[in-house]
């Protein structure tokens, strides 16, 4: 794999990431438990969005065949996505949103703390703006985790299935392949692997505070990020986010 | 409008600019907010850096299109705006014109602490927050606990 290669599949892996997540986060305008909720998770997807729009950016300049961030977002199928699978299982309850949005922002706040130190002063720039967004969303779903594990015992119960079912998305996010290690070496990313203490320390201590159980098993559910299998539900949410380029290309408004 | 024939100096389009008020809060203009970087003539073209709030504020292209209209309005026809996002804006370039105002509309003023030092509408600070997140990315919900009068937060970044 040639350098450029492994440029553009990281710059795919952060936008796709936060394109996804923020698609996910989107659908729950106008549906969520209260108003204040609903406004905060349409702030938070609207952030997602708005670094969407960087790195894909980024990703389209670096890749120069003439492509836009939207051409990316709206043009490609499912097998050229390069987002973790944690962000495209399906919302469920507002516990479980706000889990994966917990286990997301934890490793993106740490991810893009490395990436302000990038060699490539583009992806350094992106991670200084996106970064402070960031730590507002986990300081948010960190609370709310806290807030909903530690409340009734409905929601303790529900946050822990929420735990259990998406904890073995979390691995995904600390796996290293040779676009890594090619990013390593030229010093614009940092391995994926070195994020994991300081993630399971973060995330152990909110999770333990919100007196929820981690699971024990390591195992790993993957394939997103190399793009290898994504899960069922990505393709079910590509047709409802790029329906509208898809039925009138090239339509704007 | 009018075709200028002598370029006018940068102190100048500063004072038009800082006469362009921010779509979403419009007490204040785009310069209080600290979003216009520099503004420079490059030869016969001007150029403006803008530098973004929040990533995804859909006030940005607005914004764009404000300064351009100020901007010909005035005869100013090759204008070009670059929009630079490091270093990353910050509440910091709030100007002291512009927290004033926006404490009179009734949105408290960033403070490093975090939360607002005092209720914008009676001055308690006996106050508490009722959201991270508010009614554009750059706010939060707040309620006082004196005058019961919910309020917007600048949020600090």
């Amino acid at each position: 794999m040639t350098r450029e290669d492994a440029f553009t599949q990281f710059l795919l892996q952060m936008g796709d990431n936060t394109l996804i997540l923020g698609h996910r986060v989107s659908e729950w305008c106008g549906h969520a438990p209260v108003l204040e909720e609903d406004i905060a998770l349409a702030n938070t997807a609207l952030d997602l969005i708005g670094q969407t729009q960087m790195w894909l950016g980024l990703a389209a300049e670096v890749q120069g065949d003439g492509k836009s961030a939207d051409d990316l977002a709206f043009l490609r199928d499912a097998w050229d996505f390069r987002n973790v699978l944690l962000v495209e299982v399906p919302n469920e309850d507002f516990g479980r949103t706000l889990m994966r949005q917990f286990l997301f922002d934890a490793w993106h706040s740490i991810q893009l703390g490395r990436l302000m130190k990038s060699s490539d002063e583009r992806v350094a720039a992106i991670a200084e703006k996106a970064s402070k967004e960031v730590a507002y969303h986990l300081e948010r779903s960190a609370d709310t985790v806290v807030g909903l594990g530690d409340g009734t015992e409905e929601s303790h119960r529900r946050m822990q299935e929420a735990l259990d079912y998406l904890w073995p998305y979390a691995g995904e996010m600390f796996q290293s392949d040779e676009a890594d290690a090619e990013m390593v070496k030229a010093g614009i990313a940092p391995d994926p692997a070195s994020l994991r203490e300081e993630y399971d320390t973060l995330v152990s201590r909110v999770l333990t505070e919100a007196t929820l159980t981690i699971p024990e098993s390591r195992f790993a559910h993957k394939g997103g990020r190399t793009g290898a299998m994504h899960t069922e539900h990505l393709g079910h949410l590509l047709t409802q986010m790029q329906w509208l380029q898809r039925a009138y290309p090239g339509a704007k408004w | 409008m009018s075709q200028v024939t002598t370029q006018p100096n940068v102190d100048q389009i500063w004072d038009w600019l800082d006469a362009v008020p921010d779509p979403e809060i419009p007490v204040i203009s785009l310069v209080d907010l600290g979003i216009i970087r520099d503004v420079a003539w490059e030869g016969g073209t001007l150029v403006v850096i803008v530098t973004p709030t929040y990533s995804g504020c859909p006030a940005t292209s607005v914004i764009a299109m404000d300064i351009e209209t100020a901007l010909r309005d005035r005869g100013i026809s090759d204008l070009k705006l670059k929009t630079q996002i490091s270093p990353a804006w910050t509440t910091d370039w709030l100007s002291q014109k512009g927290r004033a105002k926006l404490e009179d509309y009734g949105i408290a003023p960033p403070q490093p602490a975090g939360g607002p030092d005092k209720c914008p509408h009676c001055g308690s600070k006996d106050v508490t927050r009722v959201s991270q997140f508010g009614s554009t990315p750059c706010k939060a919900h707040w309620r006082c606990q004196d005058c019961l009068e919910p309020f917007d937060y600048f949020k600090c970044i």
